[in-house]
């Protein structure tokens, strides 16, 4: 019934209005591509478009929150961004650590943190990650080994090469995925950071996510070499690459060969993501730097989630139904979410004085 | 003229050491170069390089000798033409040994003798005069633009630097306009990359240019303290006066509202510790502008510590042509009788608040807006206390080491016997700012924590 339905409604649009047609080129295109696609089975697809999807509804939510005055500050959604976590936590084991910056609603998720937690730390109550101290760009969790969430542009870099330092000297065979932002990448501790994990072969990816903009500049009026990062650690000996990181299947192979390749102790490597931001830098950011055509043809022909909802219905792999079931499931999570952030109670004012320093 | 070879210093902390091994003898040509002895330090065994040509004349102290003191005689060389005879007269004229362990310094004192080297007391400007002709309304945000402009417009060596500031007009819209005005070679975006550009603009303040470098917050500039301290703030006096830096950091300063303990500290009291910079912090927007201005034309690196929830209040802004406030000076925005309260930045508005709820307790308080934290104007704030023999300090920084410790220091220092009752401080609680609503409320000084420690000082 649904999906008859929902046939009837796009054939309507279609004849109708030239976008949709264009809409529907985007359609066969992704289509091209899932043949191209690595191999993956109709069970991963449906996780990773679950996992997404849940991303997204989450972020569309804070936004909603936001604009109600119950979040406050800085709140960078993650929306375009989606397969790039979801692919990068498909190649991660158990014990493998994630770090990122303040656009890191979407690693906490990834790494199964849970969205009333994050959600209610978006809102500032006791039930947040951090009873509420940390705030949106401030969340962690030891038990899933996230690591945050840092405000400082860059810092989280030789952060995280430490937390594979301390890997690799407890002798496990576990990874740090450090993500950065492109705007990031002109930052000196970076590049301290590339010398150091070469230096002593540490097991760390450094994830650039490159969504082609660092708050209202361009990475091409902010990178002398343009836009390929990936490049930039040749001169520390750190391989690197590009990834379609708008395909989840895409990002997912380059994350198990640059796992692979850290498991085995050969030292760094660098993931360049070409991915986007649908929204604004920051909840108070116009966007103006960009054009409305360009995000829109992203939308249109690179979202990451309509990709795999693609190759799901055009694979047989799942009917409108069956996706019609997760995103009512993905719903009520997100709802739970947002109830909870709105229940949970601010927190005690005792809490100020506490976790400054612990009792020696 | 015989040459003395004398115990050298091979480290800055070695005071003696053993003389290990001669590698000449008496009667042997050295030339500059030739390793002579072997010298042990508390570190290291060094080898010691005969700096002048001649020949050895005497060995004074012999292999193996422990304890030989920096600058004692260890042998005598003899120049060209000169026969051990020279050697008498060469004995003669050696330095009584080496000299005795330096006396171990008085320690520091604090009062009430003063410190042996106190530094000369620094006279506060004298005000800008007081202001009667036409003005207009602006907001904090446009007047510090209008004082970039009018500098950028006054001296060609005036640039402007910073994330944001040129196409995007400003992360928080203060250089709007600037760009179209004076073009990108002198209002120029920079990758994000502190201490990047930041240690560019002490190098091209050097060259005798005025950078006004932009923080998009100063919270950001910790990425760049090293450049701001090490580089800009030293270098006149490393060079003995002859090069400084010329150089403007501005940009917002403490907390905004609700952006977590990363994005919301004041700077004031950090910058303020530091000789070699001067630290402004205005809160309206008269004096933002003169400040700016007179900042952008000191000869020094000045510390420009704005408030981005000031940004957008509006005050009455003398409509001259060039509107000038001197660093150093503050100003007294509330006159009182019975408590002296400080403030700067944002406070100064609490301050007032306060003011007026202490007014209808029957508490006439006089309001200090210090504008200037280095130098800061002691005279004004003594010349208050002696008339209301109490003081409050305000800050929204952390207590310890703050702004508030200095003033209570001066004042114990300075105006001591006109004290009647100990100087309160209020400040930001001494915690990373939390994200929550009310955590954060309660973290931050209000004007009720200001009306609390007046009454407590009044003892009502
Ligand atoms: C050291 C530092 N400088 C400046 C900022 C302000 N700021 C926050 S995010 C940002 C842009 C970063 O862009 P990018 O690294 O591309 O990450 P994205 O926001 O695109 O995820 C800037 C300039 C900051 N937080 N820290
Ligand atoms: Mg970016």
């Amino acid at each position: 019934m649904a999906n008859e339905s929902s046939k009837k409604s796009s054939a309507k649009k279609s004849s109708a209005k030239q976008a949709a047609s264009k809409r529907a080129a985007a359609k066969r295109a992704s289509r091209k591509a899932a043949t191209k696609a690595p191999a993956a089975t109709p069970d991963d697809l449906m996780q990773y478009y679950r996992d997404m999807l849940l991303i997204r509804r989450f972020e569309e939510k804070a936004g909603q929150l936001y604009g109600m005055g119950l979040i406050g500050g800085f709140c960078h959604l993650y929306i375009g961004q989606e397969a790039v976590v979801i692919g990068m936590q498909a190649c991660t084991k158990e014990g493998d650590c994630v770090i990122t910056s303040y656009r890191d609603h979407g690693h906490m998720l990834a790494t199964g943190m849970d969205p009333k937690g994050v959600m209610a730390e978006l809102t500032g109550r006791e039930g947040g990650y951090s009873k509420g101290k940390g705030g949106s760009m401030h969340m962690f969790s030891k038990e899933k080994n996230f690591y945050g969430g840092h405000g400082i542009v860059g810092a989280q870099v030789p952060l995280g090469a430490g937390i594979a330092f301390a890997l690799q000297y407890k002798g496990t065979d576990n990874v740090c995925l450090t993500y950065t932002g492109d705007g990031a990448m002109n930052q000196g501790q970076v590049y301290e950071s590339f010398n150091m994990a070469t230096l002593w072969k540490l097991p760390v990816i450094f994830v650039i996510e490159n969504n082609k903009y660092g708050m209202g500049t361009s990475v091409e009026r902010s990178s002398a070499t343009g836009a390929n990062l990936h490049d930039r650690g040749k001169a520390h000996g750190i391989p690197g690459f590009e990834v379609d990181g708008m395909d989840v299947l895409a990002v997912r192979e380059a994350g198990e060969d640059a796992v692979a390749h850290c498991r085995a102790g050969k030292g760094p490597i660098i993931l360049e993501m070409k991915t986007y931001r649908y929204r604004g830098h920051s909840m108070s950011d116009p966007a103006k730097y960009r054009s409305k055509e360009e995000v829109n043809k992203m939308r249109q022909q690179h979202d990451p989630i309509d990709l795999v909802r693609g190759r799901l219905i055009d694979g047989g792999h799942a009917s409108e139904e069956d996706l019609k079931a997760i995103d009512k499931e993905v719903k009520q999570i997100v709802s739970e979410a947002a109830d909870f952030s709105q229940q949970s109670p601010e927190p005690d004012p005792s809490e100020l004085w506490t976790d400054v320093l612990l009792d020696a | 003229m015989t040459i003395q070879v004398l115990m050298p210093a091979l480290s800055p902390t070695m005071t003696e050491g053993t003389l290990a091994k001669w590698n000449v003898k008496e009667g042997d040509a050295v030339a500059s170069g030739d390793v002579i002895a072997e010298i042990e330090t508390d570190k290291a065994t060094m080898e010691f390089e005969a700096v002048d040509e001649g020949v050895i004349g005497q060995i004074l102290v012999a292999e193996g000798t422990e304890g030989v003191a920096v600058n004692t005689p260890i042998a005598v060389l003899l120049e060209e033409g000169e026969d051990e005879s020279a050697l008498s007269s060469a004995g003669a004229s050696a330095p009584a040994a080496a000299p005795a362990e330096p006396e171990p310094a008085e320690p520091a004192q604090s009062a009430p003798a003063a410190p042996a080297a106190a530094a000369p007391a620094e006279a506060a400007p004298a005000a800008e005069a007081e202001w009667t002709g036409p003005t207009k309304t602006l907001a904090v945000r446009e007047a510090l633009r209008d004082a970039m402009w009018e500098e950028m417009a006054r001296d060609e060596s005036v640039f402007l630097m910073g994330e944001e500031v040129a196409e995007y007009q400003g992360a928080y819209k203060v250089t709007q306009g600037l760009l179209d005005e004076f073009g990108a070679k002198r209002v120029i975006d920079t990758p994000i990359t502190e201490q990047g550009f930041a240690g560019l603009g002490v190098g091209a303040a050097f060259m005798g240019l005025r950078p006004i470098v932009e923080f998009m917050t100063f919270n950001f500039a910790m990425q760049a303290i090293d450049q701001i301290i090490n580089s800009a703030a030293k270098t006149l006096y490393m060079s003995g006066g002859q090069m400084g830096a010329p150089i403007v950091f501005r940009g917002p300063n403490g907390a905004a509202s609700r952006v977590g303990a990363q994005h919301s500290q004041c700077y004031a009291s950090w910058y303020a510790h530091c000789p070699g910079l001067k630290v402004v912090s205005p809160w309206s927007a008269a004096d933002a502008k003169g400040l700016l201005k007179s900042a952008i034309r000191d000869p020094n690196p000045v510390i420009f510590l704005e408030n981005e929830m000031l940004y957008g209040q509006s005050f009455e802004v003398p409509d001259a042509d060039d509107w000038l406030v001197p660093i150093g000076k503050a100003k007294v925005v509330r006159p009182g009788k019975d408590v002296t309260i400080t403030a700067f930045s944002i406070m100064v508005g609490r301050a007032l608040e306060a003011a007026e709820k202490l007014a209808e307790e029957g508490i006439d308080a006089e309001v200090i807006d210090l504008r200037s934290i280095r130098p800061l104007d002691v005279e004004t704030i003594v010349r208050s206390v002696q008339k209301t023999n109490r003081i409050v300090s305000c800050e929204e920084g952390w207590p310890f080491a703050g702004v508030g410790s200095e003033i209570a220091a001066l004042m114990m220092e300075r105006a001591f016997d006109w004290l009647d009752a100990p100087v309160a401080r209020v400040h930001g609680a001494d915690v990373p700012l939390p994200y929550a609503a009310n955590l954060e409320k309660l973290a931050l000084p209000q004007a009720q924590s200001i009306v609390e420690a007046a009454k407590a000082v009044c003892y009502r």
